[in-house]
């Protein structure tokens, strides 16, 4: 598993250093990270669905996916930081005054404690049902991660809309309403 | 230019090198064997731009950044769409509608616009709203020569640009991402003045299509997405025009658009910019108030709050 998720950013960045991401490879590759975090979020919260819709589990590999899309999110990050900004000032301005990066920064806070408790030895001592609510964060992370796709677009475009709409629709996929009696 | 109407002749009156050499391979077509095409081609494809001192000292990026990286939202939203899809545009034959305040309304061929121009070559830096730049190597005359031509009458205070709008031949207009046509709008003093070109070509060759051929604006001193491509028409109005930024998010683009490091996009910061072409490691260097042409055109916006009226 980790063996193949460590191939995209592998292959971005040897894109990105022959000349393959175009002529500002920086962003694209910034961008190209993003994405697939994003992606391999939505793949998480697809993992329940999937099953009751098909019977398909992925369940086993899950807490992996959640790792591997907190490792991408770190690239992510770090691109930003060192390649993108480079300057220390900006980096807390634009955290600071920019919603969009605020956003994105608040979903990656929320990703440390699951990242970090996402240990066999975490889930013991954490017990599962305080390990799971923890988890929940989940989505309000991958909302905010998605959030700050739709508001770094220029333009109205549909793209990091159709993130967003798969990221609400999954989330919303698990919330089983209240049965409605016929009195009501 | 008003001087295209005095009587003191200047080199600029000349026909231009391009125009009469296109003449002879005419001729020389005309006459011969097909044999010439393959002459004629390459040489008629050579624009023949007088070299001019804008720019030097500056250091053009290669034309394979310039025609690769491109904002042209007609072909797509990726940077890599124009180049893609813009080879769909058709650009001859080609004309410019001149409406509004003008003495001479019409409908312009190519070949009326470029009648007695001289096609200079000028290096300009080109500072795009999302803090990328490059330098290029354009082709063009003073929009000031085709607005003489056109004959701007006294009520005239703006000009208005529009850009192709072909849903047929342009792909990404299927997607409303903002309003088409592409609009754009200069101040007349700003359409006027002398740094203001229309690019016919980059590299001493006609304008690729990616990058707005076959006639586009190009005004230094502002942010990209003020240079208009492939325009159809030009008016000359009294009130200021809408343009198609400023119709998407005033707060974000406004009507002026000068580069300006010190008034922050309200996503990102103007300070620094990154040349294009510099690799994964390229550094960040701080933008210049009005791109670097701030002894050109300051005087422009004399006493204006460039804060408020960005």
């Amino acid at each position: 598993m980790y063996s193949i998720a460590v191939m995209p950013p592998a292959w971005f960045l040897w894109l990105g250093l022959s000349g393959g991401l175009g002529a500002e490879p920086i962003k694209e590759l910034e961008h190209r990270l993003g994405e697939l975090a994003l992606q391999v979020f939505i793949a998480v919260l697809a993992v329940r669905p999937l099953r009751e819709w098909t019977g398909v589990s992925f369940l086993k590999l899950r807490r992996a996916l959640g790792v591997v899309t907190f490792a991408y999110v770190c690239l992510h990050l770090l691109v930003w930081l060192v390649l993108d900004v480079q300057i220390l000032s900006e980096i807390w301005a634009d955290i600071v005054k920019r919603p969009y990066i605020t956003v994105g920064m608040a979903a990656f806070v929320l990703l440390v404690p699951l990242a970090v408790t996402s240990n066999n030895l975490s889930l013991r001592k954490l017990g599962p049902k305080r390990w799971k609510s923890l988890h929940r964060m989940t989505y309000p992370a991958a909302i905010l991660a998605a959030l700050h796709f739709v508001m770094l677009a220029k333009g109205f475009q549909i793209e990091p809309l159709v993130y967003l709409g798969l990221v609400l629709g999954l989330i919303a996929s698990r919330q089983r309403l209240p049965r409605r009696t016929a009195a009501a | 230019m008003s001087g295209c109407f005095k009587e003191d002749l200047t080199w600029r009156d000349v026909t231009p090198k391009a125009a009469w050499l296109n003449r002879r391979q005419l001729i020389a077509g005309g006459a011969g064997a097909l044999a010439m095409g393959s002459i004629v081609g390459p040489a008629a494809a050579s624009l023949n731009a007088v070299k001019t001192d804008y720019g030097a000292g500056l250091d053009p990026n290669p034309l394979e950044d310039i025609t690769s990286y491109n904002n042209f939202y007609e072909f797509g939203t990726g940077k890599g769409d124009p180049v893609q899809n813009a080879h769909m545009l058709t650009t001859e034959p080609w004309s410019i509608e001149i409406d509004g305040l003008v003495d001479n309304p019409g409908t312009y061929s190519m070949e009326d616009v470029l009648e007695g121009v001289t096609l200079e070559e000028r290096i300009y830096r080109f500072r795009c709203v999302e803090t990328w730049s490059m330098v290029v190597p354009w082709v063009g005359f003073e929009l000031a020569d085709l607005l003489g031509k056109a004959g701007v009458q006294d009520g005239a205070r703006y000009v208005a640009f529009e850009t192709a709008y072909r849903p047929e031949e342009m792909p990404g207009v299927r997607s409303r991402v903002i309003e088409w046509p592409y609009r754009e709008g200069l101040r007349l003093d700003e359409a006027m003045h002398p740094l203001t070109i229309l690019a016919t070509g980059l590299y001493g060759e006609p304008m690729p299509k990616q990058n707005g051929a076959p006639i586009r604006l190009v005004v230094p001193w502002k942010y990209g997405y003020k240079s208009i491509k492939s325009i159809v028409r030009i008016s000359l109005v009294r009130e200021q025009p809408p343009t198609a930024w400023n119709m998407y998010s005033a707060r974000e683009y406004g009507f002026f658009s000068n580069v300006n490091p010190n008034r922050d996009h309200p996503r990102w910061s103007q300070k620094f910019e990154r040349r294009i072409g510099g690799g994964l490691f390229s550094k960040k260097f701080e933008t210049l108030m009005f791109n670097g042409y701030e002894e050109e055109v300051a005087g422009l916006y004399e006493g204006m709050d460039l804060i408020k009226n960005h």
